[in-house]
């Protein structure tokens, strides 16, 4: 989130789209309804009528797979009718950047395509430079390759009857929705956009969101209260646990995993260190150097020196043309390539796509750690429905995790708050916080090296490692110590003491930190985590920010890029939702993005700090899948022709290929209804933790298929009956739920059907169902990875037997 | 009667002997507050937070001698101000739910069942089998010769379940062995 959840009270519009915020997220549609009391209009563009839309001002049903062109018609209609923040637009995005001549757009790609590999050569995809090394820009706009003009063009293939055929939304519900969120394009206006998986889950995934962006940039929505672009994480810390990089391609601090391309730190540096020319660009990269070098200090300890690069060439490389993702990981499990590992609290049995193979992938292990709180499909998957376990010779350990109040530590919610919680009591039977687990294997595998010797022991010896788990310890050592004493600026610290924030954190060794953003929650004075302080001053108060409760990061700052808040003198843009304000020489209200005064003073500075030249990226040349968002049909579709372009998928998606992956062809008659997947209010993602909690399996204890009444007339279906949803991956038994929350839709002048499936129902709870995830595609998003569990082909027929559901 | 909840509880706290249930009239909630006020009186309070969704709602937990007795959602977290969704509300019964693991299991190679053991056989076991997978498979140089230090057979999955400090000692050990096949549920 680029805000927190209690600033969506201040929007004067919210659009919840990719989400059902009311029943995924009940507590944050608490402030959608206090934004609503105070006049605000709610949107809900989503498939299906949920408890979201029906406390929405209304709610537009879209096929699934389809955001961008709904977007993109959205972009093309704010530019037309003139509607976008000028001022806004033209000083703090790339809009009036020129973009180098070599950069085209025909039938669907970009320029620099490789057809063999599937991938971009993104060498055209820049900017002009003049001689002193700075962008060229033509602040009117009119430049043929501005960023503005390219954008313009771009999208003027979207248009209304387009879209409406494409997307099954009506043209007067197109209009409904571009008009009101269209109508924050004023300074005392202002929109914010909610998603989650809705969005993320396709192959077009992160485009999703950058179109948003960008409808959110050229509004100047972007840093003010009520604004911004909002993830509504999942998993209770899926926040922390991002920033502490458990993924393959990065390090704690959002910093590249090291690969074969840089064997050296200086290198990797080099590579990974952004520099301009502008001297009003922050640039804030130019910092990495710091916060890795004080990564491998915080890792290594004393035996990381400038002599050995603090023991970057320990670090394993990955190869930049290989895929790591989780779901190339099972597919290398299934092709028997993986012999052994760690799930925690993960129940990939249910939730990874074409689960069949998930679970056959890990019957090929030879040994396989589980940190569990139940017995889940994951753990259990050697006496899985189909498997006799005599034939199953993997190793198994089944580690008893304790709950959460059991223990002390951190989590981070999606507004990037930092709580601390406490331990209540002592964990029930022998069970243990996961991080005791981590800590006790590491060091009898570092006993086991230092007794033995083996395979490349230097990283094992030289890790610092602990006595035991500490989680105040570990707080500690996330925040970052000085490593000796040591001056920075005009102040002196004592080796040991904490890092006040991060600009004190060193490229030379005198520092460590094991997450640089979270480095100021817990200096001198203590841990900022546990703070439970509601003070605040009237302007704070104004737009709830509670800057005294726990502690966010970065630096204790709750909407990011708020310096696109304020005017290039430092004057609100909304006075009556300030964030910031200069006022006497001085940012009041929010923590500023760095210190330095309004844009207009010789000393000013860009709003977007994270980004090389300091400007929010209408034109974003970082993606793997093109510095526009394109709509692209899902990699299964029901249709044969896309309109915009002969590309029908994304040209860079990313498929998982074995004899048990099979994707229907475009338009397979075999398959004519959509299928997408969401959670549900009571049960949690793949269900392990509250199928196993009575109240909530009562609650909702079946797997159920909500089908339109045209779809269950036309297939005979009942209420209440059993039905049998079929893809090419496999067959699932749910019960039909007949509803009118489902619609049919007109696309292409044809009624398409969706259905729409929960994922949590698993066969460790006898006669609840089971994985719904059987039916989904191995096929991701370029940049993610994250796979698309949004859309796929299937049927439905009446079952003439029960089984699954048989209790 | 227009009394919170809370206000309601500090009143019956310094009253408490000389109030009976007919002083409170006819009104069913505060009835029922009081009732609660007697279950976890004497409890120490500790405040934790929802172990689902990432509105990371804070939660109160009640415990008396050891026991957790119960538990509610913290007026104080001004995110919920005190308000919880069904998951969060069935803290404490998922904490103390029957079908929790509590002791190590392990399961032999072509087993039909598991087996309680304790923590050392499972820890010094586990162990082992990294060492021997890591030395077997381990890569110094890949097939270009440029220098990799990696393990390709070991896998990690999860854990968006673990805390900050959790997450840290975990990305710590895995780089040190040399682990690439690394992943998360941000990816689900």
């Amino acid at each position: 989130m680029t805000q927190h959840w209690i600033d969506i009270k201040n929007a004067d519009v919210v659009l919840i789209m990719g989400s059902n915020a009311a029943e995924h997220h009940p507590i944050s549609f608490k402030w959608v309804l206090a934004a609503k009391d105070a006049g605000a209009t709610v949107i809900h563009v989503d498939p299906k009528f949920s408890r979201t839309s029906a406390r929405s001002d209304f709610h537009v049903p879209l096929r699934s797979g389809t955001d961008i062109a709904f977007l993109g018609g959205m972009l093309k209609y704010i530019l037309e009718k003139d509607l976008y923040f000028k001022e806004y637009v033209t000083e703090y995005t790339n809009a009036s950047f020129i973009v180098s001549e070599g950069f085209t757009f025909k039938d669907g790609l970009f320029s620099g395509f490789d057809p063999a590999t599937k991938t971009y050569d993104r060498k055209t995809w820049t900017f002009d430079k003049d001689a002193n090394g700075l962008v060229v820009r033509d602040k009117t706009l009119q430049h043929p390759r501005s960023v503005y003009q390219l954008l313009k063009k771009h999208y003027s293939r979207y248009d209304i009857d387009t879209v409406s055929s494409i997307t099954g939304v009506s043209k007067d519900n197109l209009l409904k929705v571009w008009d009101t969120v269209a109508a924050t394009g004023k300074p005392t206006k202002v929109a914010t956009m909610m998603y989650a998986l809705g969005w993320t889950q396709h192959t077009v995934g992160v485009q999703n969101i950058r179109l948003a962006a960008m409808i959110q940039l050229l509004l100047g929505n972007i840093g003010m209260a009520g604004g911004g672009i909002n993830a509504m994480r999942g998993e209770p810390n899926v926040q922390g646990s991002t920033d502490h990089a458990l993924l393959y391609d990065a390090l704690p601090g959002y910093h590249p995993v090291p690969t074969t391309a840089w064997p050296t730190l200086a290198e990797y540096l080099k590579a990974n260190t952004p520099v301009t020319k502008d001297p009003k660009s922050v640039n804030w990269w130019q910092n990495r150097p710091k916060y890795v070098t004080s990564l491998l200090k915080g890792w290594f300890g004393d035996a990381a020196t400038a002599e050995n690069e603090y023991g970057y060439e320990w670090l394993p490389k990955i190869e930049p043309n290989v895929e790591y993702a989780s779901l190339f990981m099972f597919d290398k499990m299934y092709k028997g390539k993986i012999k052994g590992g760690f799930i925690y609290g993960h129940n990939p049995c249910m939730s990874m796509p074409n689960t069949h193979k998930i679970r056959k992938a890990l019957t090929n292990l030879d040994w396989f750690v589980i940190g569990e709180a139940h017995e889940t499909e994951t753990a259990a998957f050697w006496r899985q429905p189909g498997f006799d376990p005599k034939n199953v010779k993997t190793e198994v350990f089944l580690l008893p995790s304790c709950q959460r109040g059991e223990k002390d530590g951190t989590t981070s919610n999606s507004g990037r708050w930092h709580m601390w919680h406490y331990k209540g009591y002592e964990p029930m039977g022998v069970s243990k916080p996961m991080g005791w687990m981590v800590v006790e294997i590491m060091k009898r595998v570092k006993a086991l090296y230092a007794k033995e010797g083996g395979a490349f022991p230097a990283p094992i010896q030289n890790v610092e490692w602990y006595e035991q788990y500490d989680a105040d310890l570990m707080a500690k050592k996330i925040n970052g110590q000085f490593t000796r004493d040591v001056t920075v600026g005009d102040k002196q610290y004592k080796k040991g003491d904490q890092v006040p924030a991060f600009p004190m954190l060193t490229a030379d060794g005198a520092t460590s930190s094991l997450c640089w953003v979270y480095a100021g929650s817990y200096g001198a004075a203590g841990n900022l985590t546990k703070r439970r302080d509601h003070t605040q001053t009237p302007m704070q108060a104004k737009i709830g920010l509670f800057p005294n409760y726990s502690w966010a990061w970065p630096v204790n700052r709750r909407i990011i890029y708020n310096r696109a808040s304020v005017d290039v003198n430092g004057k609100p843009y909304y006075p009556a939702k300030a964030v910031i304000a200069w006022e006497e020489g001085k940012w009041v209200g929010d923590v500023p993005d760095g210190p330095a005064p309004p844009m207009a003073d010789p000393k000013g500075v860009y709003p977007f700090i994270m980004h090389t030249e300091g400007h929010g990226q209408l034109f974003g040349p970082g993606r793997m899948d093109g510095p526009f968002p394109e709509h692209y049909e899902p990699a299964e579709t029901p249709i044969t022709v896309n309109p915009f372009s002969k590309q029908m998928s994304n040209p860079c998606m990313k498929v998982a290929e074995s004899d048990i992956d099979a994707l229907a062809k475009n338009g397979d008659p075999r398959f004519p209804i959509v299928l997408t997947t969401y959670s549900m209010t009571e049960h949690w993602c793949g269900g392990g933790d509250t199928r196993n909690t009575p109240a909530l399996l009562e609650a909702e204890p079946q797997l159920y298929v909500e089908i339109s009444q045209e779809l269950a007339k036309e297939k005979g279906v009942k209420n209440g009956d059993v039905v049998i949803i079929e893809t090419l991956r496999g067959k699932v038994e749910a019960v039909a739920m007949v509803t009118v929350r489902m619609t049919p839709l007109q696309v292409q002048g044809k009624t398409l059907h969706l259905i729409g499936m929960p994922f949590c129902f698993g066969w460790t709870t006898p006669g609840c169902g089971d994985a719904t995830n059987r039916l989904t595609v191995s096929v991701a998003d370029p940049n993610t990875r994250i796979p698309e569990y949004k859309a796929c082909l299937c049927n439905l027929r009446k079952a003439d037997k029960v089984t699954e559901l048989q209790r | 009667m227009g009394i919170s909840r809370r206000g309601f509880m500090k009143l019956t706290g310094a009253g408490l002997a000389c109030l009976g249930l007919k002083d409170l009239g006819l009104d069913p909630r505060p009835a029922a507050a009081y009732a609660t006020t007697l279950r976890i009186e004497g409890a120490k309070e500790f405040q934790s937070t929802c172990p689902f969704c990432s509105c990371g709602c804070s939660i109160l937990m009640f415990v008396k001698d050891g026991k957790f007795l119960s538990s509610e959602g913290d007026p104080d977290y001004p995110v919920s101000e005190g308000a919880l969704c069904p998951k969060g509300a069935a803290f404490h019964s998922m904490h103390v739910s029957h079908h929790r693991i509590l002791k190590p299991k392990y399961r032999a190679p072509g087993s039909d069942k598991w087996e309680e053991k304790d923590w050392d056989f499972v820890l010094d076991r586990i162990a082992r089998r990294v060492k021997e997978t890591r030395d077997r498979d381990f890569i110094e140089k890949n097939e270009k010769g440029q220098t990799v230090n990696r393990v390709e057979s070991i896998f990690h999955l999860g854990t968006s379940q673990m805390d900050n400090e959790e997450c840290a000692v975990t990305h710590q050990m895995l780089r040190s062995l040399g682990v690439v096949h690394l992943d998360h549920q941000a990816r689900i």
